[in-house]
């Protein structure tokens, strides 16, 4: 059992009782929802004639149906314009907070929600989406949940649940150019397994992971889920407190200088005790691309497909199948890789330093010949700010599209989607099959820098060459 | 709340098995299905993408009408999506005996009253064998003994201690028993100092 960490602490501070089954009624500090897996609830609600117990703890937005292109109302396609409708009445009934397509304020949950300062330190945060682990960034229990449970936090703003174990993952040292936070954590869903965090949470830690921005804190926590993990954090820190100052819903004056040293109290203790421990070098870390069909299933991206053979008995069936789905031989480099479709964007790799580092590839060259590449900001926010600094302008002259913020082709719930057979090369988080849109489409998991340098050359290509 | 919860001990059917390991939630029920305001209609279209060619088990005569889905590790791994596991029971399935799940899923079926129990890979083997060899037979999974009794004999199964408490009293579907202690609830938020900074 894990004592003195920061997940102990938090957990403790939110534990309402010991329910009889022996699990932990947990209170949630922020309760994040949106339109895919929130209107049964509201339904739920209304056949219990239940109210929403503390509705100013709710926030909604609206992500992954909205269209890309055409924003227009009401919706090209009638069920996803039910599901906004939905949204906006069951928000607009029980008094939530809503930022709606055209506020300024809408965007991928997990985009706005920090970028509002509504995500903070030592809160517990759930949301129906499995990528709520991205909040965990801030130092923050944050986790993804399912339609029943957002109608037992919209009816009690609490949950039933069984306590997490805690795994400190270390990274130490600095990270060669042209590898990113998405590198680190493909490099460590590798290394331990899709399924090597369940029943834990990922405690990020070492060097490598205090020199990261907020914006890479994100990136590695967002993908702890791809690892199994259903939770990962990095303890609070100067970077933290920086980037939530001034933010809209950040305490502040006084408060705020307050709030730095009850966010520093819940940091994990220098003797606290892990269930599990695991040390990285980043030296190890190269570009890192998926070559199949589950996010461990990748490699660096100067490396060839591994041999069947040098996998367990128990993984061989998974990894014939990601061979014969994605059209790829064992011993094939995956350098060179032709690519029909660049995608940039996702709750992932949507906000304004992903796409700075995509520019800076972008910058001077042009996406090559029959590549439809396009960039979704990931909120209205960094859109703004995005054309504020040009860049634009760079992506639109390099042949890139610019897009209207939302979720877009990380799962193809509105019209953005591959086609047939195409491959993708995308700085999402799932490579699963059909992922994307299309039953046989294929994606390939890389860095944003590494996605843009994939549309200029029409391949997959190594984003150290530019240095 | 008038709702009757009701308590599952047993559950007897015929089994179905599923071959694979990480089984996501996205092949479960592909995202297009999920643009919907209910869990209605999710039940014809559970792996969907998987069955086109008619030979997935879900399609096959012989497994019409089974009730106990067996499968292999990480099931319902990726997206939390609660459609995944509506829809595996809307198609008729009460429960699921696997080498593991993915926690999300996992939590997802014990809120909707729909077991999921974890075996040895050699039990799961056998008793994917088993019911492709006989798939008339019923099963029988008990989670007060924690076995599955089938022709060839009793093996054991496992599951969390508190998922089974709350299937076995009726108390999978929490909403109930969270509202009862809505005092402290009150008093939980209160002692967080970021409740009080809220704008």
């Amino acid at each position: 059992m894990s004592k003195g960490t920061l997940f102990d602490k938090v957990w403790d501070l939110h534990a309402v009782t010991t329910l009889p089954s022996g699990q932990t009624q947990l209170f949630i500090g922020l309760h994040l929802i949106h339109e895919v897996t929130s209107p049964q609830a509201f339904a739920m609600l209304r056949d219990l004639n239940l109210q929403v117990m503390f509705p100013e703890r709710t926030v909604a937005t609206v992500d992954h149906i909205v269209p890309t292109e055409n924003q227009a109302r009401p919706f090209a396609d009638n069920l996803a314009e039910d599901m906004i409708v939905a949204l906006e009445n069951n928000t607009q009934t029980n008094d939530i907070r809503f930022f709606n397509v055209g506020s300024g304020s809408q965007g991928i949950v997990h985009v706005i929600a920090p970028e509002q300062g509504l995500t903070q330190p030592g809160m517990t945060i759930a949301c129906g989406d499995s990528h709520t682990s991205t909040h965990g960034a801030f130092g923050a229990i944050s986790f993804g949940i399912g339609t029943s449970q957002v109608r037992d936090v919209l009816a009690t703003q609490t949950l039933s649940l069984e306590k997490l174990k805690v795994r400190r993952i270390e990274v130490n040292g600095d990270l060669a150019p042209g590898v990113y936070a998405k590198d680190v954590i493909l490099h460590i869903i590798r290394t331990l397994g899709a399924k090597g965090g369940a029943g834990y949470a990922y405690e990020y830690a070492g060097s490598t992971i205090e020199a990261m921005s907020m914006e890479e804190r994100m990136t590695l926590c967002n993908m702890s889920i791809e690892g199994g993990a259903r939770c990962g954090y990095v303890n609070p820190d100067q970077v933290t407190y920086d980037y939530l100052r001034d933010r809209k819903f950040a305490p502040t004056g006084d408060t705020f200088t307050q709030a730095i040293d009850w966010w520093e109290s819940l940091r994990s203790d220098a003797n606290a005790e892990y269930d599990d421990a695991v040390v990285f070098d980043a030296k190890d870390i190269a570009p890192t691309v998926t070559w199949g069909i589950s996010p461990d299933q990748a490699i660096g991206v100067d490396e060839a497909i591994p041999a069947l053979a040098s996998f367990t008995k128990d993984e061989q069936a998974l990894i014939q199948e990601a061979y014969t789905y994605m059209d790829l031989d064992p011993g094939q480099p995956m350098l060179g890789t032709p690519i029909d479709v660049c995608f940039i964007g996702s709750c992932t790799n949507g906000r304004l330093s992903d796409l700075r580092e995509a520019a800076k590839v972008a910058q001077g060259r042009q996406v090559a010949q029959g590549i439809k590449a396009f960039v979704v900001s990931g909120s209205e926010q960094v859109k703004q700010q995005a054309e504020a600094e040009g860049l634009d302008k760079i992506f639109l002259n390099a042949g890139f599209e610019w897009r209207e913020p939302g979720c877009s082709m990380c799962l193809a719930m509105n019209p953005d989607k591959l086609q047939g057979r195409q491959i993708s090369a995308s700085s999402s988080n799932r490579n699963f099959k059909g992922r994307q849109g299309s039953a046989s489409g294929r994606t390939l998991l890389m860095s944003p820098a590494m996605v843009a340098l994939a549309a200029i050359n029409g391949k997959v290509s190594d984003v150290r060459q530019l240095a | 709340m008038a709702q009757t919860i009701s308590k599952i001990t047993t559950v007897t059917g015929r089994g179905i098995p599923l071959l694979g390991n990480d089984i996501d939630t996205d092949r479960i029920i592909p995202a297009r299905f999920l643009r919907c305001v209910t869990f209605d209609g999710l039940g014809e279209n559970v792996f969907a993408d998987d069955r086109t060619g008619g030979n997935h088990a879900f399609d096959q005569a012989q497994y019409q009408g089974a009730k106990i889905l067996v499968v292999n590790s990480n099931f319902g791994c990726g997206s939390s999506r609660e459609h995944a596991p509506q829809a595996i029971m809307r198609w008729g399935i009460q429960a699921i005996i696997g080498e593991s799940f993915a926690e999300i899923f996992l939590g997802n079926c014990v809120a909707i009253g729909m077991p999921c129990v974890t075996a040895t890979p050699d039990i799961i083997g056998q008793l994917q064998a088993l019911i492709a060899q006989s798939p008339n037979t019923d099963l029988t999974l008990d989670l007060d003994q924690l076995t599955v009794t089938g022709d060839s004999g009793s093996h054991p199964v496992s599951i969390k201690e508190g998922n089974r408490q709350m299937l076995m009293s009726g108390t999978w579907d929490a909403c109930g028993q969270l509202l009862q202690g809505a005092e402290q609830i009150k008093a939980t938020a209160a002692n967080l100092p970021y409740v009080a900074w809220s704008r």
